[in-house]
């Protein structure tokens, strides 16, 4: 499952292009110049201990941490060759091409129709054929389709079940067909089963977008990643009783070999346990 | 330690468990008590005050005339045509009825009591006081005007509705001699029974005076004739265009403040604390503020003493506890829904008005519910800007000449001849409803957008 291109010989295209990435809440830095590629059409996984990043790399991918104030990113993070963070770079556009799911589902409340019609909505979308057909295909792509076909136009998105919201979350995203979803631990709140359709969706899903993943399950981003980013955290104490606690990308790699072969001691702790 | 001690011990730690737990009981016991105690207080007192109003708004009443007015008519008064009706009443000029004060009783918006009214107005033009008088007459002083003039214009001028109330005002000269409340109605017959032979002319019956006629009728100096549909028909004017603009106001300085400042700047800071300030300002202060603003200073644009005025400082009063809700409905938005939306690709005026402001919504009609109860009896600022105390004509639009039902009310409750006390329980009652009818519609929409949102 993992030969992956790299491994093949294929050249690869790069979706987004992080280099030397900081993030600062505050004057409190968070994460320490990270750098690495999130590759086309491939799965790649963020792990490491709690506190150490992921998420706030995660939301600096889509400039989600500008509506945290106080945030600030620094470094380049290069999106088709244009840095996300260049002054005239419009987020709004941004979290439109690079979409995001959430940890814990998070539907409007309003039927699952118009929670899909929302943002094709927002973009000026009011051809009510087009509209439809949007939200039949987003279903479909979900594969929640089945699920909700007979009253998707009057159910409520809230009555659905957990893993039924988190997908129709998925098909929302994927209504205003982004470039790259980003997921933070969008299987978490899910039970096994739910968790198992989540991740055959994204290995169904990589086809046609980029993904990034966030998960704190290390099964899992073995199942469906190709790609693994490790960070982990690292301390300084300022004075006595006090420290500065930051995260840093500690190690970048296919997936298989970075479970199989891990470069570095700290990963090799994390991933058998003995860490974090 | 020996097994003795280890036993005794074991058992003191049981008993004392036990009686802190009966303890903990009897505790929470005693404060359920209190609280249903309150609760009970309050609806007795809710009982008590709704009894109290109810019980003056049925009951008999001992009606007394100066003269009958079968012996006026074959007919009852009210079915005559104004030419009859001016008839009998040019008829009775001098004797009982002067027309000059009868022409002073039609002056719009003036004291209602027909001699003060008079008396305030005898320097005055007629063409001042009353609009359509004809132009031959306009200009003769209301003090300096013959009888024969005064009749010719009440015959011009007076509609029927004018005409029947002067009528019965000078010329049958009917008034309450007495009324009683439901329980004396009920359980003090005796009382009824020695009015009845004190007064032989009086004529007795059980009346409701909450009933169509005192709906669809004007206020009048006689109680039994008095109606309040011009103050309720203010009522709803000034409540309507009090809606109009401190809704939107309110819930869009409501979504700045919380969804668009950052609260960094002093002045937004100043804003924030204030407002909640404001909301505890007493209301007669907002009534001088509405005077000098709006009646005064806007003259050219609201015409003073009118609907507009009053709605205006109407708004202004209940702004802040608009604002202070909404913002509350706006903050207990979860911020999970404001990152859906983003995380979609929407603006912030986007994510504020298709996904913030549907789930805040239920929450804001909340607080509009607040701020219109209290706008609906509100008294104080509408007296300072002048609501008239009488006004013959309906208000008909916001330009009009007004008074509500609260200033009717407290009019009719400081006369103590009989019969206002009753008119004034009725007008009681009537406000009540106006106030659940407004609440159950603002009710009834937030319930359909909270299960809007429920799905
Ligand atoms: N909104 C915020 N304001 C200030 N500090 C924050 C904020 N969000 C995160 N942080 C800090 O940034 C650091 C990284 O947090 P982040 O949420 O990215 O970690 P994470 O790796 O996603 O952890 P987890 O696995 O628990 O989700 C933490 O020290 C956290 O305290
Ligand atoms: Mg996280």
């Amino acid at each position: 499952m993992v030969a992956t291109a790299m491994q093949t010989g294929v050249a690869q295209t790069t979706a987004i292009e992080i280099s030397h990435m900081k993030v600062y809440y505050g004057e409190k830095l968070a994460v320490d110049d990270v750098s690495l590629p999130i590759l086309k059409n491939k799965i790649t996984a963020f792990i490491g201990p709690s506190g150490c990043g992921k998420s706030t790399v995660l939301r600096g991918l889509n400039r989600m941490n500008d509506l945290i104030p106080g945030a600030r990113v620094e470094g380049e993070i290069l999106y088709h060759g244009r840095n996300l963070y260049a002054p005239n770079v419009d987020p709004v556009e941004v979290r439109r091409r690079i979409g995001m799911v959430f940890q814990k589902p998070n539907p409007f409340p309003k039927s699952i129709y118009d929670n899909i019609a929302y943002g094709p909505r927002l973009l000026g979308v009011k051809s009510k054929a087009m509209l439809d057909e949007i939200v039949e295909m987003s279903l479909k792509q979900a594969a929640i389709w089945d699920e909700v076909k007979n009253d998707f136009r009057t159910k409520s998105g809230l009555a659905l079940s957990g893993g039924q919201q988190q997908r129709m979350c998925i098909a929302r995203t994927i209504a205003v067909e982004p470039d790259v979803i980003l997921m933070d631990e969008p299987c978490s709140a899910l039970d096994p089963i739910a968790t198992q359709k989540i991740e055959e969706l994204m290995r169904e899903l990589v086809a046609n977008f980029t993904i990034v993943i966030v998960t704190h399950n290390m099964q899992q981003a073995t199942r469906v990643s190709d790609y693994t980013a490790f960070y982990s955290i690292r301390k300084q104490e300022t004075e006595v009783g006090k420290e500065n606690r930051w995260g840093v990308l500690a190690e970048y790699a296919p997936t298989q070999q970075l479970f199989e072969r891990p470069a570095k001691q700290e990963t090799a702790d994390y991933i058998s346990g003995r860490f974090g | 330690m020996s097994a003795t001690a280890l036993d005794q011990s074991a058992l003191r730690q049981e008993d004392s468990f036990i009686r802190g737990l009966r303890n903990r009981h009897r505790f929470g016991a005693i404060w359920k008590r209190f609280f249903q105690g309150a609760t009970i207080f309050g609806l007795i007192a809710l009982i008590l005050l709704t009894f109290n109003v109810l019980n003056r708004v049925f009951g008999y009443v001992a009606i007394v005339n100066r003269i009958e007015p079968s012996s006026l008519s074959d007919r009852p008064l009210e079915e005559l045509s104004a030419e009859e009706l001016g008839v009998i009443l040019i008829e009775s000029a001098g004797a009982s009825f002067n027309p000059r004060i009868g022409l002073a009783n039609l002056i719009p918006g003036g004291l209602g009591t027909q001699n003060s009214n008079y008396i305030a107005n005898r320097d005055n033009p007629i063409g001042e006081l009353i609009p359509n008088v004809p132009a031959e007459y306009a200009a003769i002083p209301l003090g300096e005007i013959t009888s024969e003039q005064a009749t010719t214009i009440l015959s011009t001028i007076a509609t029927k509705e004018d005409l029947l109330d002067l009528v019965k005002l000078y010329v049958v000269g009917e008034k309450v001699g007495d009324a009683w409340s439901l329980t004396e109605s009920l359980f003090n017959r005796a009382a009824i029974d020695e009015y009845a032979a004190a007064n032989p002319n009086a004529k007795i019956e059980f009346r409701n005076w909450l009933s169509l006629t005192f709906l669809s009728n004007r206020m009048s100096d006689n109680p039994l004739v008095s109606g309040i549909r011009i103050a309720l028909l203010g009522t709803v004017w000034v409540l309507v265009f009090t809606i109009l603009v401190a809704f939107p106001l309110g819930v869009g300085t409501a979504i700045y403040l919380q969804e668009y400042s950052t609260g960094d700047t002093w002045l937004e800071r100043v804003i924030e604390t204030n407002i909640r300030n404001l909301a505890g300002v007493p209301s007669i202060i907002y009534g001088l503020l509405g005077l000098a603003i709006f009646v005064r200073t806007l003259e050219p644009i609201t015409q003073g003493r009118t609907v507009i005025s009053a709605a205006l400082t109407m708004s202004l009063l209940i702004l802040p506890i608009i604002i202070i809700n909404a913002q509350e409905a706006l903050r207990a938005v979860p911020p999970s829904l404001r990152e859906a939306s983003f995380g979609l690709g929407a603006t912030k005026w986007q994510t504020v008005w298709r996904s913030v402001l549907p789930a805040a919504l239920p929450g804001i009609l909340t607080g509009t519910i607040l701020g219109m109860s209290r706008a609906i009896g509100e008294t104080a600022p509408l007296v300072i800007i002048g609501a008239a105390t009488f006004i013959a004509t309906n208000p008909d639009g916001p330009l009009a000449r007004f008074t509500v039902i609260p200033i009717q009310i407290y009019n009719w409750t400081k006369d103590a001849r009989p019969g206002y006390g009753e008119v004034s329980a009725a007008a009681i009652v009537l406000l009540l409803i106006v106030l659940l009818t407004f609440n159950a519609v603002a009710i009834y929409l937030r319930q359909r957008f909270r299960r809007a949102l429920q799905g």
